[in-house]
């Protein structure tokens, strides 16, 4: 059939390299290096989520459609992040909430 | 459907090649709702998050690191049990795949072993707001942010869990009815991708909630 | 073999398998899903309609004297909701996508036939569901359920209403899955992507929306409802949260929505305009790839919802440069159909006054829309009557019309029955002037101020709300009409041969009428371009064949 056949020696090295990575992620963690560490936390969990699409989940051999319905789900996460963040990243007032005092809120009744 | 186990090409499709492609394909089309499904929460993360980083910091300090690690380390592992069952029913393999099956069923279990822990803890620390939160002086607003983001995607992510593990179960009971075939295995194939699709939801969630600013 | 026999098949879809209730709420046939999506969703219509002819009726006079304003905002709320989630985004696609689709590409089912059972027990419970939020209160948030009023503070069944809409939605991804595998699995021999007729093309992009943009209100309502049960302050400002995230995770979702909404009516007017100028399409790549450009489009416009809710001057100025770009495709489209029409060979049939109607209230309210995502006169008309105008041009104008016209084209194929051709007639003009007496007068109302979700209003605005109301009046005698000779048809109506219209494709040139259950005793080899009227119909023999027949029998109708 059409459908690849890996190897279990494929799936224990890529198991291997996910878990290393997870280690490496947590290292970065304790490393003070402001906001790259949220950059390379994110690259780290990438390269970990990429692995698991293209081994465990067989896109490597797979066809050009099924990359396509793979990809186009994060392509439009990034659409919506962009845009939101267009919004938000110019109201110049990201510090304004932290400033407000603390109100006392009472359960609504329903 | 037993009847399917013979004749495995159904009325609608013109041969098992056509058959198995539909499937991948549907399911993967599936998955990308998935995608969006979750990835809503991680917009409102992102927003929160710029508003109030020393909130989030000081949230993630109420995380306990070891137990996410060990939790994520769990995910990865079963998902290379799951990998090989799905290897296993590809090559005709029924009673090899259940029992791949059912070391990855194990350790899901054991996540939400651990998950369960988790929330009980934060629990009893009165961290879950809206229920039994005590305010925190330094971060108002922030913290108890950080706190719904928390349960509500964990939780999402645990109920998805849930759902995966029935699932699972299922297909171990029928691979090891001998249901599937080389030619006809495509229901194992989208509960492999599923699982899979899970365990990345947990790759992100995992230094998102617990990794920041140790 | 179908040659020697003339007459309709002794045995389709219709009668095989059985007339039981379990032939038809067990079927896997994607043409009796078709249908009872149709039952469905009619249903639907009516409850949806009933809610906003009493809303006109309170209008009628500038007090409050019909209903409290309560109750006025549960009854604008759950026309919204029912009309959008139960009527309009399931319409064409789960009636005539379902019916049509396999057949149009030479298919015997769907991909998944089972799954599309479940789409339509998915809408049926969502339905129920959100029935019931009615029949025990409803909601009165505004069918957008913006925060933190929905979240916090509605004393309404909020939760249950998002319940039944987060289970119809699941019900609409299935289909969406269904569509979109079908079409590229399962497609004839013959048939590649560019010989595709275009409703397929429009439904394959709606499907697209379908995928990208349900999920995110699925969830979107689901941090409502935890917020809600829980206390969760996540939309809250009291808390913290923001409602405006609220805002552009609901409208990241709903404004491709108004595109699941259009994109199939659009594809039906390609079908219907095509048939009865007895051309071809106009340059149908520029058509086709326009459906997915506005798919694809209408995920960037989002904010144009958002002028003056307090998102920041630069994301408005963003997101209305780029509602400018979507309008482009559509534009498109109406200028390829207007190339069709020209020297077309035009045949006044009723889909083709559904047709011709579609393309100008669709080109009026696109350009009002136009209108809109300028944020220099948005600002002035948000929140007004002006926005409701403009979006029933589209919704009713638009889509309701592509509705009532591929009802009008395919009921004979789907029920091999010919309805009564002079009211038909009568019922598209009804249609089109009652629909436009009820609501450009709302676009002058909108225009000088009057503020919409209002059951009160000033005293000079009663005579434009007295015309509105006529007119809906004269729309909803409108509906009435195809209800009645319609079913009416069904009995007593003309048998229909398998292409009345002189149509071409697949569903007209190569099935029987009704259809058989396979669809085809013979998967088809597709030779022929899509619309291809410079050459005769494939069965044109058969069909004249049928008439003659038909008329030395006797048959009623037949002369």
């Amino acid at each position: 059939m059409g459908a690849h056949i890996a190897s279990q020696k494929t799936y224990f090295t890529v198991t291997v390299a996910l878990l290393m990575l997870l280690v490496v992620k947590v290292g970065l963690a304790y490393v003070h290096i402001g906001i790259w560490s949220l950059v390379l936390t994110l690259t780290v969990a990438t390269a970990k989520a990429l692995l698991v699409i293209l081994y465990f989940m067989h896109v490597r051999w797979s066809t050009r459609l099924v990359w396509a319905v793979a990809s186009v789900g994060v392509v439009w996460l990034l659409v919506m992040f962009a845009l939101m963040m267009s919004d938000y990243l110019t109201r110049g007032d990201v510090h304004y909430m932290l400033n407000q005092p603390p109100v006392s809120h009472t359960v609504n009744e329903r | 459907m037993s009847s399917q186990r013979h004749t495995s090409l159904l009325h609608q499709f013109n041969d098992l090649e056509q058959q198995r492609l539909s499937y991948e394909v549907g399911m993967w089309i599936f998955l990308a709702t998935e995608f969006l499904l979750f990835g809503t929460m991680f917009a409102g993360y992102m927003v929160y998050r710029t508003h109030f980083p020393a909130a989030w910091a000081a949230g993630s300090q109420e995380l306990n690191v070891l137990l996410g690690l060990i939790n994520t380390a769990i995910l990865l592992i079963s998902s290379m049990f799951i990998a090989l069952a799905v290897r296993a029913g590809q090559l005709g393999l029924g009673r090899s795949a259940a029992k791949f099956l059912l070391v990855t069923m194990a350790l899901g279990s054991m996540f939400l072993a651990i998950k369960a822990y988790e929330y009980h803890d934060k629990w009893s620390h009165h961290l879950v707001p809206g229920l039994n939160f005590e305010a925190h002086p330094e971060h108002p607003f922030g913290l108890p942010l950080f706190l719904s983001f928390y349960f509500t995607m964990t939780g999402v992510h645990a109920f998805h869990m849930i759902i995966g593990l029935g699932i699972v179960g299922l297909m171990a009971f029928w691979c090891w009815r001998g249901r599937f075939t080389a030619e006809h295995n495509s229901p194992l194939v989208m509960t492999g991708l599923y699982w899979h699709f899970v365990d990345i939801v947990w790759i992100y969630l995992y230094p998102l909630f617990y990794l920041i600013g140790r | 073999m179908k040659e020697a026999m003339i007459g309709q098949p002794g045995r389709h879809y219709l009668n095989e398998g059985g007339f039981g209730w379990k032939s038809w709420l067990l079927t896997t046939d994607h043409k009796r899903i078709g249908i009872l999506y149709m039952i469905s969703i009619t249903s639907f219509f009516l409850l949806g309609g009933i809610f906003a002819l009493l809303i006109r009726l309170e209008l009628l006079t500038p007090q409050a004297d019909l209903v409290s304003s309560e109750t006025y905002n549960r009854l604008f709320t759950m026309h919204g909701v029912v009309m959008v989630w139960f009527f309009l985004i399931p319409s064409i696609p789960a009636v005539f996508g379902n019916f049509l689709i396999p057949i149009m590409i030479g298919a015997r089912d769907m991909a998944f036939p089972r799954l599309n059972l479940a789409s339509w027990y998915l809408f049926m419970l969502g339905g129920i569901v959100a029935i019931g939020a009615i029949v025990i209160g409803g909601v009165d948030t505004g069918w957008t359920f913006y925060t933190p009023y929905s979240s916090t503070y509605a004393n309404a069944y909020v939760v249950l209403t998002v319940i039944g809409i987060f289970i119809a939605g699941f019900g609409t991804i299935f289909t969406a899955i269904n569509f979109i595998v079908t079409t590229h699995t399962m497609r004839a021999p013959g048939m590649g992507w560019f010989r595709l007729p275009l409703f397929i093309w429009s439904n394959y992009a709606t499907a697209i929306i379908v995928i990208l943009a349900t999920p995110v209100i699925g969830i979107t309502l689901v941090l409502v409802g935890v917020e809600r049960l829980l206390g969760f302050g996540i939309f809250d400002p009291a808390m913290g949260g923001d409602p405006l995230l609220f805002q552009h995770m609901f409208w990241f979702y709903s404004h491709p929505a108004v595109y699941i909404m259009i994109l199939p009516g659009m594809g039906v007017v390609s079908e219907l305009v095509a048939c009865f100028a007895y051309r071809r399409i106009f340059g149908y790549i520029f058509v086709a790839f326009a459906s997915i450009a506005i798919a694809l489009l209408g995920f960037f416009v989002w904010g144009h919802h958002m002028f003056v809710s307090g998102q920041s001057l630069f994301a408005g100025l963003l997101f209305s440069l780029l509602s400018y770009l979507v309008a482009v495709p559509s534009a498109v489209k109406v200028f390829n159909w207007t190339a069709t029409l020209y020297k077309g060979s035009i045949r006044l049939e009723a889909p083709m006054i559904y047709a011709l109607g579609f393309i100008g209230l669709f080109t009026l309210g696109g350009l009002t829309g136009l209108m809109l995502a300028a944020a220099a006169i948005d600002i002035h008309v948000h929140d007004t009557y002006f926005v409701i105008a403009h979006f029933h041009y589209i919704m009713v104008g638009g889509m309701v019309l592509a509705y009532m016209g591929a009802l009008h084209f395919w009921w004979p194929k789907i029920t091999g029955r010919l309805y009564p051709n002079g009211w038909a007639i009568i019922a598209a003009i009804l249609i089109f002037v009652g629909f436009n007496l009820t609501f450009f007068p709302q676009f002058v109302l909108g225009y000088l101020g009057m503020p919409r979700r209002y059951h009160t209003y000033p005293e000079e605005f009663q005579m434009l709300n007295v015309l509105s109301t006529a007119g809906a009046t004269i729309l909803g005698g409108g509906y009435a009409l195809p209800l009645g000779y319609l079913l009416w048809s069904l009995g007593w109506g003309k048998r229909a041969g398998p292409n009345p219209w002189d149509a071409r494709g697949l569903e007209w040139e190569m099935t029987t009428t009704p259809p058989i259950k396979e669809n085809f005793e013979v998967i088809p080899l597709v030779e022929r371009e899509a619309y291809d009227y410079a050459e005769p119909a494939l069965n044109i023999g058969e069909q004249l064949r049928f008439e003659r027949e038909m008329a030395a029998q006797g048959e009623k109708g037949y002369r």
